[in-house]
C-alpha cells in the first residue's frame, strides 16, 4: 500500500457572504514536498491555509490531511500566519513555546529546542523580548519557530517573510530550507515573490483570481540544497521569467 | 530630583493660587463663612477631626469598610458574571440586552428600596456600592473578552490548544486592560455609593458626617469631609492604576481609558 497524499484537495470551494473566494480546486502534495503557491494579493491564499488547518469548513469539496477529512485544528498541521500573531504578554521564548503549554507546561527537552530555533532563526539573545520589543521581521520569525516547535507533519506557512527586508528574507528562507532538509515534510508555502518559491520549493502552484483556481502546477527541477548562486543560473533564470510572465497574464 | 520637581512644581503652584484665591474670597469683605468658610478653619477642623479629638476615625472606618467590601464583592461578582457572559451564546442572545438598559439606570435612586430591604447599617450601603461598581465592570468584562483578536484566537485554536487553554491564555489578558478600566471606574462609583447610602439613612460614616453638619449648619465640617472623601477617591484611583500598570504591563493604558457614561 501507498501512503496517503500528505495533503489532498477536492474540488474545494470557499465563499465569504456576497464572494466566492475559491472554486474547485483540486490539487495534491506528496509527503516531503515542499510546495509554493503564487498568486495575486487577494486571490484567497490566506483563505486556502485556513481550510487546510481546520480553521474554516470548505464550503464545497474535502480536504484531506494524510489520508482523512479535516473536520478541525490538527496536532499534525501547524501554521505561520501572516501576521506575527504573538501574544503581547508572553516573551517570545514563551512565544515559541505556546503549543508546548509555555515554559511551565513545556518539558526541558522542549525548552532546549525553542531555545535552539530561536538560535536557528537568529533570535538567539532576544528570547526575553515581549513583542512590543521585536521587529516586525523578528516577531514573524517568532511565528515561525513556534511552529517549528509544534513539530507538525504538514507545514503551513502564509507568507512568512513578506515583512523581513530583502536580505534577511533571503537568509530566512535558506534558514527554512536546512531545518526543512533535516526533516523533509509536506508543506504548503505561500508567497508572492517568485525568487523565493523557486528557492524553497519542489513544485509551484500559481492560482488565479475571483474565483481562486489553479493556472499552473509545475515542477522545480533544480538541485538541493539551493543556495544563492542557484539564483544566478540558467534554469532557474528561465524559470522565474516564465512565472513572471504567467503572473502578468494572470494578474491582468 | 529635577524631574521629580518639573513634575509636581506645576500643580503645586496651582494649589497655592486656589488656596490663595479661597482665602481672599473668604476674607475681610468677602463671602460669610456660613456659606464658604476660609481655608484655615477647615484646615483646622480636618485637623482636629483627624488627630485632636479623632472624631473622624469611626467614621473614616465605616466608610472604608462599605466601600471596600462592596466594592471587592461586586467586582468579583461582576467578573464572573462577564466571563460566563461572554462564553455563553444564550447569555448573550437573552440576557445581555437587559444588562444594557440596567446599565444605563442610574442605580443610587435604588438607596432607598435597598435600605429598606438590607436595613440601615453595614449591609445596605455593601449591597449598594457592589451594584454600583458591578455593571460598569460586567460590561467591560463582556467588550474586553469578545474584543480580543481574532487571530489570535485563531493561532491558539491552530496549536490545538483547548477552549479552557484559549479562555485563560488569550482572551483573559487581552480582555484584562478592559477590566482595569472597569475596576478604575469602580473604585470612584464605590465611594459614591457608600457615600449616597449614608446620606439616605446611617448613623455613622463621613456621608453622615456631613449630612448631619449641613443639618448644624457646621459648613467646614463639611468641606473637611468633602475632602477626606476626595482623598480616599484619589488614593484608591491611584493604587489600582499602580496595580494595572503592574498586571497589564504590555499595554499603554490610555488607549482604555472609557469614559463613564451613566454609570452611578
Ligand atoms: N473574514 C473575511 N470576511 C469577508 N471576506 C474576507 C474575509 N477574509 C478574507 N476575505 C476576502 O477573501 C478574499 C481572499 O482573501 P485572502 O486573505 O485569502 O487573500 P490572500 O490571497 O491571502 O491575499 P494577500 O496576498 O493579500 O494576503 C479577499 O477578497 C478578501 O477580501
Ligand atoms: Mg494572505
Amino acid at each position: 500500500m501507498t501512503l496517503p497524499p500528505a495533503l489532498r484537495l477536492r474540488e474545494v470551494g470557499f465563499s465569504f457572504p456576497g464572494r466566492t473566494v475559491l472554486a474547485g480546486l483540486s490539487f495534491d502534495v506528496a509527503p516531503g514536498e515542499f510546495v509554493a503557491v503564487l498568486g495575486p494579493s487577494g486571490g484567497g491564499k490566506s483563505t486556502l491555509l485556513r481550510l487546510i488547518a481546520g480553521l474554516l469548513p470548505p464550503a464545497a469539496g474535502q480536504v484531506l490531511v494524510q489520508g482523512t477529512v479535516v473536520a478541525g485544528p490538527r496536532r499534525d498541521v501547524g501554521m505561520v500566519f501572516q501576521k506575527p500573531t504573538l501574544l503581547p504578554w508572553r516573551t517570545a521564548l514563551d512565544n515559541v513555546l505556546l503549543p508546548a503549554g509555555f515554559r511551565r507546561g513545556a518539558s526541558a527537552g522542549e525548552r532546549t529546542r525553542a531555545e535552539a530555533l530561536l538560535a536557528a532563526v537568529g533570535l538567539g539573545d532576544s528570547a526575553g523580548y515581549y513583542p512590543a520589543q521585536l521587529s516586525g521581521g523578528m516577531a514573524q520569525r517568532v511565528g515561525l519557530a513556534r511552529m517549528l516547535l509544534h513539530d507538525p507533519d504538514l507545514l503551513l506557512l502564509d507568507e512568512p517573510f513578506a515583512a523581513l527586508d530583502a536580505m534577511t528574507r533571503e537568509r530566512m528562507a535558506l534558514v527554512l530550507q536546512k531545518l526543512w532538509q533535516e526533516r523533509p515534510r509536506a508543506a504548503v508555502f505561500v508567497t508572492h515573490s517568485i525568487q523565493e518559491a523557486l528557492l524553497l520549493a519542489d513544485r509551484v502552484v500559481v492560482l488565479a483570481h475571483s474565483p481562486g483556481r489553479i493556472v499552473a502546477d509545475w515542477p522545480v527541477p533544480l538541485p538541493r540544497p539551493r543556495a544563492p548562486e542557484t539564483m544566478a543560473t540558467p534554469e532557474f533564470n528561465a524559470l522565474a521569467l516564465k512565472l513572471r510572465r504567467l503572473f502578468d497574464e494572470v494578474a491582468a | 530630583m529635577r524631574a521629580a520637581f518639573a513634575r509636581f512644581a506645576p500643580p503645586l503652584v496651582t494649589l497655592v493660587l486656589i488656596l490663595g484665591a479661597w482665602a481672599l474670597a473668604t476674607g475681610p469683605g468677602g463671602l460669610p463663612s456660613y456659606l464658604l468658610p476660609g481655608p484655615w478653619p477647615v484646615a483646622l477642623s480636618l485637623w482636629n477631626g483627624l488627630v485632636g479629638t479623632g472624631s473622624f476615625w469611626p467614621h473614616i472606618g465605616f466608610t472604608l469598610t462599605s466601600t471596600l467590601l462592596g466594592y471587592v464583592g461586586g467586582s468579583v461578582a461582576a467578573i464572573i458574571t462577564g466571563v460566563a457572559a461572554a462564553e455563553s451564546r444564550l447569555f448573550e442572545r437573552f440576557v445581555y440586552p437587559y444588562v444594557v438598559a440596567v446599565q444605563a439606570a442610574p442605580k443610587v435612586a435604588l438607596a432607598p428600596l435597598i435600605l429598606v430591604w438590607f436595613g440601615f447599617g453595614l449591609a445596605s450601603k455593601v449591597v449598594l456600592v457592589a451594584l454600583i461598581c458591578f455593571f460598569p465592570l460586567l460590561v467591560n468584562t463582556i467588550s474586553g473578552i469578545r474584543g480580543t483578536d481574532p487571530e489570535l484566537i485563531e493561532m491558539a485554536r491552530s496549536f490545538s490548544r483547548s477552549r479552557g487553554f484559549v479562555f485563560l491564555h488569550v482572551k483573559l489578558p487581552a480582555a484584562a486592560p478592559a477590566i482595569f478600566a472597569g475596576l478604575q471606574i469602580g473604585i470612584v462609583l464605590a465611594l459614591i455609593g457608600a457615600v449616597v447610602g449614608e446620606f439616605v439613612a446611617s448613623d455613622r460614616g463621613v456621608g453622615y458626617l456631613i449630612g448631619s453638619a449641613t443639618v448644624n449648619m457646621s459648613v467646614t465640617t463639611m468641606f473637611a469631609g468633602v475632602i477626606v472623601l476626595a482623598a480616599f477617591g484619589m488614593a484608591g484611583s491611584a493604587l489600582v492604576q499602580r496595580i494595572q500598570r503592574r498586571v497589564v504591563f504590555w499595554d499603554n493604558a490610555e488607549r482604555h481609558i472609557v469614559t463613564p457614561q451613566e454609570t452611578a
